[in-house]
């Protein structure tokens, strides 16, 4: 067990391919971003090769260091520990943001990144102004479906990962007029009521007040009462699928030609493209989903598919489990994570004080991936799984920071 | 009713048919006392009592068992009830000015759950009157009816109004004589000049028949005048010139008198001498209760008796000054006179006596008395009138239920042990002679096994129902007050001296009250309230969990004790610190031993520490463990060594307000609350309920309600997921004991679970002495004695959606729920499968989930609140039986959620089955009340005092199956051989009518009751109109509203024609 490190000490465990270093810097230490990288240089003995930084924040997200700003941000985010992962550059970009743990282990896989290539000729950090590429981002909300919704109506995605950031709306009761053939129709809808100032909902753009909801993660809601479809929302909050009407139908993607043409004009519209297909009941091809977003100061896409179905992330469900109940291990995860996995519980200690026996418990997710979730802060084959409940778990996890080692 | 919505609906036809089979849904009987009545009448030839209420439902009950139920389309109170004697006809007057006629008739067949059912027979309104105003006369009160008289003839009902005039209508037509209506004219012309003061006579108060002339009826005037009056020759016969205001007349047997009741408390004999036109003073008039001023007479009964002096009854006419608040009804016999002192205001009452017209006497054996909130029997021919147990209509809620519980099956050695229990405690007061009101046949088979329903009451006490028929009966009460020091406890035995000075004090205090019924809403102390019940059926331990964190483990003994019982103290908080709890108190534990009668007696008391309420409880007796959960955490506790064995906190660090204890909510909910009464009182203004309208009053209306809408903002919900720290998420939902595996796929063993309300669920493998071999053998040299219970946490789930854990339980290798303790010991239940692995199902709000044990994965899962928007409330596992295949039975999993509907699903695939709308959702209690038996029935409280009990079996029913005999004049019918065809409990079907047809009496018809298809429900949900719309108001909405009303009612005036016309019956 180690002590926890002065306040004033960032500690970095540093990767660079199979390599861990481990040393402190203080928080308000070295200036700036062109200092760190030359210490990082330095310390992993490899003066001249260029190569990226990516740090792990407190989703368990990586992030790229490559400016002043981002570099401060990961410093003051260091818990106290900083994890740090340097990649060469090479051709295949580094995946950063969202679900990029996960997807690198099962797209590209680890060796993706530990493939030492040759000097990279281009690197970003040279550049004099730095804009992130859009895969740098966590995307937070996106327009899909487009191709096979009517105009008039959008369907709005609302990734909740673990952000402290609400949701931040509320809806209400209302009378919606529908045209039908004998004429026009009253008949009561759900509206959004309110947005939030600095919610998620309202920092997308892409819902508005009186927006009529239609549908809930492809369920109509149409004959539910408010509470009912508040309830189903709750029950969708981690991955919120709407589909409303949009009271101002002026921002309408239009399909200009077919239909089956990439709707590119959408009047916010971005050259990212979400890969897959994520509502329920809209099994559209993947080329034809046209995602859409505002450009708000942290919202952006990452160009990798959003694979995580509904059904998929629901697993998440954590499990303890206790190792010393176990006489026999030979149920015990055969998973390679297991490896860290075994290696770390011992340290891990246990996650509430009230436990009748402080016994060493070992962390495993019940998914498909089966990452641990102790991996979570260690080592890079985090599993974006957990990213909603990490916020959560948070606590405890900073907790368990201060008796992490290796 | 049923509904197939499901998406992932097979469609396979052969499913479907075992569907059938096995699921159908049915509202049976209401068990417990109506709410809120309002009407009571009693046919004294078929022996069957009617009871009205103030939601418009009539309730005829006769011997136990025997039962039908009628609801109002317009949901007025019933102000009058008539019987029509031995016709099964009975005539209502509601609250707005209508008169209806029903009758027990046999329905036509329906389908239930694939099962045909002929010839259901119900009360059915057959008939409805309202009479009309009178030409010229604006103002409708004139022709309200204030009291009807049904000649002994039965083809004439006399209509009492309060404008004063007489009407008279034809029966069973329900049509007007139109020129023998009597005005008050035609009387003030025949009274004399002195008595004729310009005035009116006032309304109608009492019209009774003669009872040796026929033909002749008495009718009485507000203002006090009493007329005799001849029907055949149209004129006044005799005229009383009383001058108090009147309240009730009544005759005596021979006609030779009557007597007279008045508002100052007052009552009057009046000789009644044929040739003598005008009485002038009554013979004698007597203040029972004065000199000072009284209150009203409000009803008198004059009852003849063998021994000579007659029975006087009546109800009220109490000092003004001291007793004026008190419920009371007088019995009076020659000096022997008691003063019956109810707790809850008497509606009405009538006497059981005998009717033959060729006794000479009365004789009444028992008085019924219907009281606000219980109906008491007081029985007249052993000396001292004692009052007699009640066999139905048991006043539930004499202290508020506020838990229940039920256990299926029970053993016979325990049946009659508790049974025993209530016996002794029912004691001296009993009396042997049996329930007057006996009419009607329960031809229901005795019931194939006993059932008991426990409710837990605010007052500390748990009450056993005999649950096995339709009558819910009471068996025995278990007080847990007497374990505490309570404040309002000055004395170590409260029962006693309270009644005994009574007694001797009778002599001098006057009146001579006699407190009388159980009706007792006021708790001593709100601390002792039961919260949660558990009885293990097979050991007779029963453990009892309360609001001040009190779990009590009782023994079944049959001798009476007097010991001290062990107290512990559990601190669920543990090591926490920095919460401090702002609640009750925990309650003091009586020091001194204390006597315990025979029945459940408390063996050792457990102390939660903060003492917030239970939330959950779990006995396995085979180990002797209890687990109970609290907002703060849980705790085990083994009762055998008397030992804490585990107590863990469940808080978490951010939840301040599980701490604060229960009075830090009450301001917001006081707000909900009021929202919530705005919103229903909105949809009631704009609701149809209206019988005058005229359009501009339903413009106003309408108007009203939109602008009342405009008032209140409209209603927002907020979207965000849970977070860990929401208020109270430390909450233990649910436990529950099982032998399972949790360390390995190997060893099984005993193990606690544990579910909380924010997601959360603990498992703990449990070391228990002698239970899950191996273990106490690898730890090698602990001798068997000083061995304890030890508990391990074996694994934790957090749910990632984060909603309350409703409930978790173990399905074996085949995915069949483990049996409860004892049950595989004992060979009384298929042992659960050890061989193959475990899984276990947790069921939360949101989501219906099972995992695979020991290594927890999911397997299977439903997420019903993402795709119906409703949330599980309760959850049970339920064994469902064919009705075609003798030995084809289904484990099912119920689930009743927050919108009042029962999903079902089978398990372990956890695939959607039926789904049937059960209970309003606006009805919380109701829901909150709901519990369910292990096959497939279930009850829920519809109001404070009544359980609802329904069935979700196609082949489990417990309805009322009963036939009552009638002399109903013919009528032509359209049956041909008049055999109906019933079924029974058990679904197959039995010529009914087989006694009946040996009979030749024309006039005899014999039909046979069960169910009512009419879901009674409280009233409120009936085609109630509400505008949804919070944008502006235009003259269009306002038409749209007016005319959607319109329609509403023409649609009701269809309805009741069609229903109106009266069905055929069946005759031999």
């Amino acid at each position: 067990m180690r002590d926890t490190p002065p306040d004033h000490c960032v500690v970095h465990l540093v990767q660079f391919e199979a390599e861990y270093r481990r040393f402190a810097v203080k928080k308000n230490g070295p200036g700036g971003f062109q200092e760190f990288y030359g210490l990082l240089q330095t310390i992993h003995q490899i003066p001249g090769v260029d190569v990226l930084l990516g740090y792990a924040d407190v989703h368990g997200d990586l992030l790229p260091i490559n400016n002043d700003d981002n570099f401060h941000k990961a410093v003051s985010s260091a818990n106290p520990l900083l994890r740090i992962i340097i990649t060469k550059k090479e051709d295949e970009p580094v995946v950063f943001g969202t679900n990029s743990l996960q997807r690198r282990k099962k797209g590209l896989g680890l060796t993706g990144l530990r493939t030492p290539g040759a000097g990279s000729t281009h690197s970003k950090n040279r550049t004099g102004l730095m804009i992130g590429m859009p895969q740098n981002f966590r995307q937070v909300s996106s327009i899909i479906d487009v191709d096979i919704l009517p105009e008039t109506h959008r369907r709005v995605r609302l990734h909740k990962h673990g952000t402290h950031k609400p949701l931040g709306f509320y809806i209400r009761d209302g009378v919606s007029v529908r045209v039908t053939p004998q004429g026009v129709e009253k008949v009561p809808g759900v509206f959004i009521s309110r947005l939030v100032r600095g919610g998620l909902a309202e920092s997308t753009g892409l819902l508005g007040v009186n927006d009529e909801i239609l549908e809930v993660n492809g369920i109509d809601v149409a004959g539910k009462s408010l509470d009912q479809v508040t309830d189903m929302m709750v029950a969708n909050s981690h991955n919120l699928i709407v589909t409303v009407k949009p009271a101002n139908q002026r921002n309408n993607v239009m399909h200009r030609g077919s239909k089956t043409s990439m709707g590119n004009s959408g009047s916010v519209g971005s050259a990212g493209s979400t890969g897959s297909i994520l509502s329920h009941d809209s099994p559209s091809p993947a080329s034809q989903s046209n995602p859409i977003t505002a450009s708000c100061a942290n919202s952006n896409f990452n160009s990798i598919a959003e694979g995580d179905s509904d059904d998929e992330d629901d697993d998440g469900d954590i499990i303890l489990e206790n190792d010393s109940l176990m006489p026999h291990d030979s149920h015990q995860v055969t998973d390679s994570n297991n490896v860290n996995l075994n290696r770390d519980s011992p340290t891990n200690g246990p996650h509430s004080s009230t436990v009748v026996r402080p016994l060493p418990q070992s962390v495993s997710l019940p998914s498909s991936v089966g990452a641990s979730l102790s991996d979570s802060s260690m080592t890079s084959n985090y599993n974006r799984n957990t990213a909603h409940t990490a916020s959560n778990r948070q606590e405890s996890m900073r907790e368990d920071g201060t008796i992490i080692t290796l | 009713m049923m509904k197939f919505r499901f998406r992932r609906q097979g469609t396979d036809p052969q499913r479907e048919k075992i569907k059938q089979e096995l699921f159908a849904f049915s509202k049976t009987v209401e068990h417990g006392f109506p709410h809120q009545p309002s009407a009571l009448a009693f046919d004294p030839k078929l022996q069957l009592m009617a009871i009205g209420t103030k939601s418009g439902s009539i309730k005829v009950y006769g011997a136990p068992g025997v039962e039908f139920t009628g609801l109002h389309k317009d949901l007025s109170a019933v102000t009058q009830i008539h019987f029509l004697p031995g016709q099964g006809r009975l005539l209502s007057l509601l609250d707005d000015n209508t008169i209806h006629l029903w009758e027990l008739v046999v329905g036509a067949s329906r389908e239930v759950g694939g099962v045909k059912r002929e010839g259901v027979v119900s009360l059915q309104e057959v008939g409805n009157y309202s009479l009309p105003g009178r030409p010229g006369i604006e103002s409708c009160s004139a022709t309200r009816v204030t009291v009807l008289l049904l000649l002994r003839s039965c083809d004439l009902l006399c209509i009492g109004t309060e404008g004063g005039g007489v009407y008279f209508l034809d029966l069973p037509r329900l049509s007007l004589k139109d020129t023998q209506t009597l005005l008050q004219d035609q009387i003030t012309q025949s009274l004399p000049d002195d008595h004729r003061c310009g005035k009116s006579l006032g309304p109608v108060e009492s019209l009774q028949e003669h009872p040796q002339r026929a033909g002749k009826i008495l009718i009485g005037y507000s203002r006090g005048l009493v007329v005799l009056w001849d029907l055949s020759t149209r004129h006044a016969e005799q005229l009383f010139l009383g001058k108090q205001q009147l309240e009730s007349l009544v005759w005596e047997r021979s006609g030779s008198l009557f007597v007279s009741s008045h508002n100052d408390g007052s009552y009057s004999v009046w000789p009644v001498v044929s040739g003598n036109t005008y009485s002038h003073q009554p013979a004698s008039s007597t203040i029972p209760y004065g000199p000072f001023p009284c209150k009203a007479i409000n009803k008198i009964l004059w009852r003849t008796t063998c021994t000579g002096s007659p029975v006087l009854l009546y109800s009220g006419g109490m000092q003004r000054a001291s007793y004026g608040d008190r419920h009371c009804l007088t019995i009076q016999r020659d000096k022997d006179h008691v003063t019956l002192d109810f707790t809850s205001r008497v509606i009405d009452f009538f006497t059981v006596h005998s009717i033959e017209p060729e006794k000479e006497f009365d004789d009444p054996s028992a008085l019924v008395v219907l009281l606000e909130e219980e109906l008491v029997v007081i029985d007249l021919q052993t000396p001292g009138w004692p009052s007699l147990p009640t066999p139905y209509l048991a006043p539930l809620h004499s202290s508020a239920i506020t838990c229940s519980c039920h256990i299926s099956s029970v053993p016979p050695k325990l049946w009659e042990r508790v049974v025993n229990a209530g016996r002794a405690q029912q004691g001296r007061q009993r009396t042997h002679r049996s329930w007057p009101i006996c009419g009607g046949k329960n031809r229901a088979p005795p019931p194939r096994q006993q059932e008991l329903l426990l409710t837990g009451h605010e007052d500390g006490t748990v009450r056993f129902w005999d649950a096995s028929g339709v009558a819910l009966t009471p068996l025995y009460k278990l007080s847990t007050a007497n374990i505490f020091h309570t404040d309002c406890d000055p004395s170590d035995d409260p029962q006693d001296p309270s009644s005994d000075p009574d007694m001797q004090q009778e002599e001098e205090e006057w009146p001579p009250f006699r407190k009388v019924g159980c009706f007792d809403p006021y708790s001593d102390d709100p601390r002792l309230g039961i919260q949660k019940i558990s009885l293990c059926k097979y050991s007779n331990r029963l453990v009892v969990a309360g609001t001040a964190g009190q779990v009590i483990v009782l023994g079944l003994s049959d001798d009476r004790s007097a010991h001290l019982v062990d107290v512990s103290v559990v601190d669920l908080l543990q090591d926490r610190e920095g919460f401090t709890w702002k609640g009750h108190d925990r309650l003091e534990p009586r020091l001194k031993p204390a006597p315990f009668p025979p029945g459940f007696q408390p063996l050792v008391l457990v102390q939660c520490l903060p003492p917030a309420s239970v939330t959950a409880v779990a006995l396995h007796a085979e180990w002797n463990l209890i687990a109970f959960g609290t907002s703060h955490g849980f705790g085990l506790f083994d009762y055998h060594r008397r030992n804490t064995v585990l107590a863990r906190c469940t808080l978490h660090p951010n939840d301040s307000l599980a701490m604060e204890g229960p009075l830090s909510r009450v301001k917001s909910l006081k707000k909900s609350l009021r929202q919530s009464f705005r919103r229903i009182r909105k949809s009631r203004v704009s609701g149809k309920k209206r019988t005058i309208a005229t359009p501009t009053r339903k413009i106003q209306e309408a108007n009203a309600a939109l602008a009342e809408q405009e008032e209140v903002a409209p209603v927002q919900r907020r979207i965000e997921p849970r977070s860990a720290d929401d208020s109270l998420s430390g909450v233990v939902r649910c436990l529950c004991f099982a032998d399972t595996f949790l360390r390995d796929g190997t060893h099984h063993g005993p193990t606690l679970w544990a579910g909380t309300n924010s997601g959360s669920v603990y498992a703990y493998a449990l070391e228990v002495p002698g239970i899950g071999l191996g273990r106490a053998c690898e730890r090698g040299g602990a001798s068997e004695s000083s061995v304890c219970v030890e508990a391990v946490l074996g694994k934790e789930i957090q749910l990632m959606h984060r909603a309350p854990v409703v409930s978790i339980c173990m399905l074996d290798g085949r995915g069949k729920p483990l049996p409860d303790p004892y049950e595989a010991s004992q060979d009384l239940a298929i042992a659960p499968d050890m061989t193959n692995a475990h899984s276990v199902l947790i069921a939360s709000e949101e989501q219906l989930k099972v995992f695979s044990l020991p290594k927890v994965s999911a397997k299977t899962k439903f997420k019903l609140t993402a795709h119906e928007g409703c949330r599980v409330r309760k959850v049970a596992l339920v064994v469902f039986s064919s009705t075609a295949q003798e030995d084809y039975s289904e484990h099912t999993l119920v689930c009743l959620t927050n919108l009042g509907d029962m999903h079902l699903f089978n398990i372990p695939g956890l695939r959607p089955q039926v789904r049937y709308n059960c209970i309003r959702k606006e009805d919380i209690s109701g829901i909150a009340s709901c519990v369910f038996t292990k096959t497939g029935q279930g009850f829920y409280l519809i109001s404070p005092s009544e359980y609802e009990r329904f069935s979700l079996s196609a082949k489990v029913l417990t309805e009322p199956l009963c036939s009552v005999q009638l002399d109903r004049p013919l009528e032509p019918t359209p049956a041909s051989d008049g055999t109906t065809t019933q079924p029974q409990a058990n679904g197959t079907r039995k010529n009914q009518l087989g006694q009946a047809e040996g009979q030749t009496e024309e006039s005899l018809s014999s039909l046979s009751s069960p169910v009512l298809d009419t879901p009674l429900d409280s009233p409120l949900s009936c085609a109630d109109l509400t505008i949804d719309s919070t944008g502006e108001i235009t003259v269009e909405d306002v038409r749209d509203f007016l005319t959607t009303v319109d329609e509403a009612e023409n649609n009701l005036k269809n309805i009741s024609e069609e229903e109106g016309r009266p069905t055929g019956i069946l005759i031999n």
